[in-house]
């Protein structure tokens, strides 16, 4: 099985698989905590458009791709942060840009298993200057993320605080949507359109249930990422199916075992502060706090539109 | 020594004829304040007043329309280390793995670039300003477990953590029950009293925090009355703020607001 080493396009597909897990385990936990998973979905497939349009014009689909992506992640930046108010026109823009990709598609037949690839994902096409390019964005990424780290993580848990502090939250807010743009783009030739969420999401939901602290889920989910994307690019080497299938299924397979397992530590974890949990004036009223702090921060929302 | 004299007289807030308008609505209208040091003032006033607004005004994020605004001798800017702030109570969301302790460190270096290391004067510090809230036995609990007070408790310590002569809460007392509302007001008493930290909350109830409170800002209508509670929570008083009959009752030794619009 390990054989297939030796060739230089599974090399090349392991060196690109291992930079993109790496990427998207640090910009998608950021993804997570902001609560934008679905706006990072839906930039894949806004970036569709784009990338059926480019072939159509006769560029690298991933120009395309990248042009799309980044105009969505600028345009949902500038959204603001009504979640549900986001997710709406988030999603009306989406469908419109896959009707458009399809339509860009059907166009052109000739391109049709191009464009199943982006969809689907083909990891085991690429060249050596993919690797270097995928190579160059994953370290960009990776610096900027890394400089942005303390203002992002503190913006995105307190926007108000944050910005009373002196972060610049909206345009931080862009710039992160601008480098998941770049991520999506470059996640694309593995995993497809389609299955983005597996690379993105898929390693921080899982790390997230083990650990707490940032850094470990990150490292934890940066792992998880590594070892799926080896193991489905060698196991696929050896077989018919694509790539983007053994990536998902070990993805969810993972995240499932995890899941059922992890009320195991996470009792624990409560045991170890009893006091917290367990305070008589707290049980009095133990549904308060959340659910009236929501309605709370509802009407504080609508001050802020009425102001 | 000179130096010394001269800081304490300087109001830590100094504000004249604040004029404030957002999409063009007139939130505050000529609004003067004098606040001195070590003074509690309780921000009072229906939704939509400006009380937050007022804040955002003091914190640098929002510009006046007109009038003058000096904070600790200077004008308002972002992201000055003098001045704590714990905005209305926000949920920290339940699968937040982050702990309290992270959570409060933001205070000390949040803005700064980089992914920063852990130091251990800055493990002190925040274990310093957890102590401070009484929060040490939960400073490493991930903050989606916290209670609602507890939470509040945090978000004080955060902002006192640059140790400010200025702390701004907003409705810090929400959504708690009687006790834990204890436990905060009592907190604000020793910071404010102990530490000689001016602090402005803005509330909409006086009563629990009436044994610390100084003077009362009243906000209504755009307008604003600052003094002593017995001379601003009065039927007369605030009629004219509101421009309608407003009278105050006061029984079982709090006082309650009643008026046809408030």
């Amino acid at each position: 099985m390990f054989d297939a080493l030796h060739y230089t396009y599974i090399q090349n597909a392991l060196l690109a698989g291992s930079l993109v897990a790496v990427v998207a385990a640090l910009v998608g936990y950021f993804l997570v905590i902001r609560g934008l998973t679905f706006a990072g979905h839906a930039m894949s497939h806004i970036g569709f458009a784009g990338a059926t349009g480019a072939l159509l014009l006769g560029v690298d689909p991933v120009f395309g791709l990248l042009v799309f992506t980044i105009g969505a992640g600028i345009g949902i930046g500038r959204l603001g942060s009504n979640v549900r108010q986001r997710d709406i026109v988030i999603g009306i823009m989406m469908t419109l840009t896959l009707g458009l990709g399809s339509m860009f598609i059907s166009l052109y037949h000739s391109y049709a298993e191009q464009a199943y690839s982006i969809l689907i994902g083909q990891v085991l096409g690429i060249s050596q200057t993919d690797v270097l390019v995928t190579a160059i964005f994953s370290v960009a990424v990776m610096s900027v993320i890394l400089i942005l780290f303390r203002p992002l993580l503190f913006c995105s848990i307190d926007p108000e605080v944050a910005e009373a502090r002196g972060v610049p939250v909206e345009r931080l807010s862009v710039l992160f949507l601008v480098l998941v743009a770049i991520t999506v783009s470059m996640s694309v030739q593995f995993v497809g359109i389609l299955l983005i969420f597996t690379l993105l999401v898929g390693p921080v939901a899982t790390a997230m249930r083990i650990f707490q602290r940032p850094l470990w889920v990150i490292v934890c989910a940066m792992f998880l990422g590594l070892s799926s994307i080896w193991a489905s690019i060698i196991v696929a080497a050896n077989g018919d199916w694509p790539v983007s299938f053994y990536i998902t299924a070990i993805s969810f397979g993972v995240y499932l075992l995890v899941r059922v397992l992890s009320p195991l530590w996470i009792g624990q974890r409560n045991e170890q502060c009893p006091s917290v949990l367990f305070t008589p004036a707290d049980t009095l009223q133990p549904e308060r706090g959340p659910k009236q702090a929501a309605t709370t921060q509802v009407s504080g929302s609508l001050q802020e539109v009425s102001h | 020594m000179e130096s010394e004299t001269l800081q304490t007289s300087v109001p830590v807030i100094d504000v004249e004829q604040l004029h404030v308008r957002l999409a063009g609505r007139t939130i505050l209208e000529d609004i003067n304040l004098c606040i001195a040091e070590g003074e509690c003032i309780t921000v009072l006033g229906p939704n939509g007043a400006g009380k937050s607004t007022l804040f955002k005004v003091l914190l640098g994020l929002l510009k006046p329309s007109a009038g003058s605004v000096r904070v600790l001798g200077q004008p308002p800017r972002r992201g000055n280390k003098q001045i704590g702030y714990a905005p209305q109570h926000r949920v920290l969301e339940a699968e937040l793995a982050l702990r309290a302790r992270d959570v409060v460190g933001f205070g000390l270096d949040g803005n700064r670039w980089g992914p920063g290391w852990p130091s251990r004067r800055q493990t002190s510090l925040i274990d310093q300003a957890l102590e401070e809230v009484d929060g040490t036995r939960f400073a490493n609990v991930p903050v989606g477990q916290l209670s609602g007070g507890e939470q509040q408790r945090l978000l004080i310590a955060q902002a006192l953590l640059t140790h400010p002569r200025l702390l701004l809460l907003d409705e810090p007392l929400a959504n708690l029950d009687i006790s834990r509302e204890r436990e905060i007001v009592d907190l604000i008493t020793k910071v404010c009293r102990q530490r000689n930290v001016t602090v402005m909350v803005v509330t909409h109830d006086i009563n629990p925090l009436l044994s610390v409170t100084d003077r009362v800002l009243y906000l209504a209508n755009g307008h604003g009355a600052l003094g002593m509670p017995n001379e601003v929570i009065t039927g007369a008083t605030l009629s004219q703020l509101y421009g309608s009959p407003v009278e105050v009752v006061e029984a079982l030794d709090r006082l309650f607001v009643v008026g046809a619009q408030i």
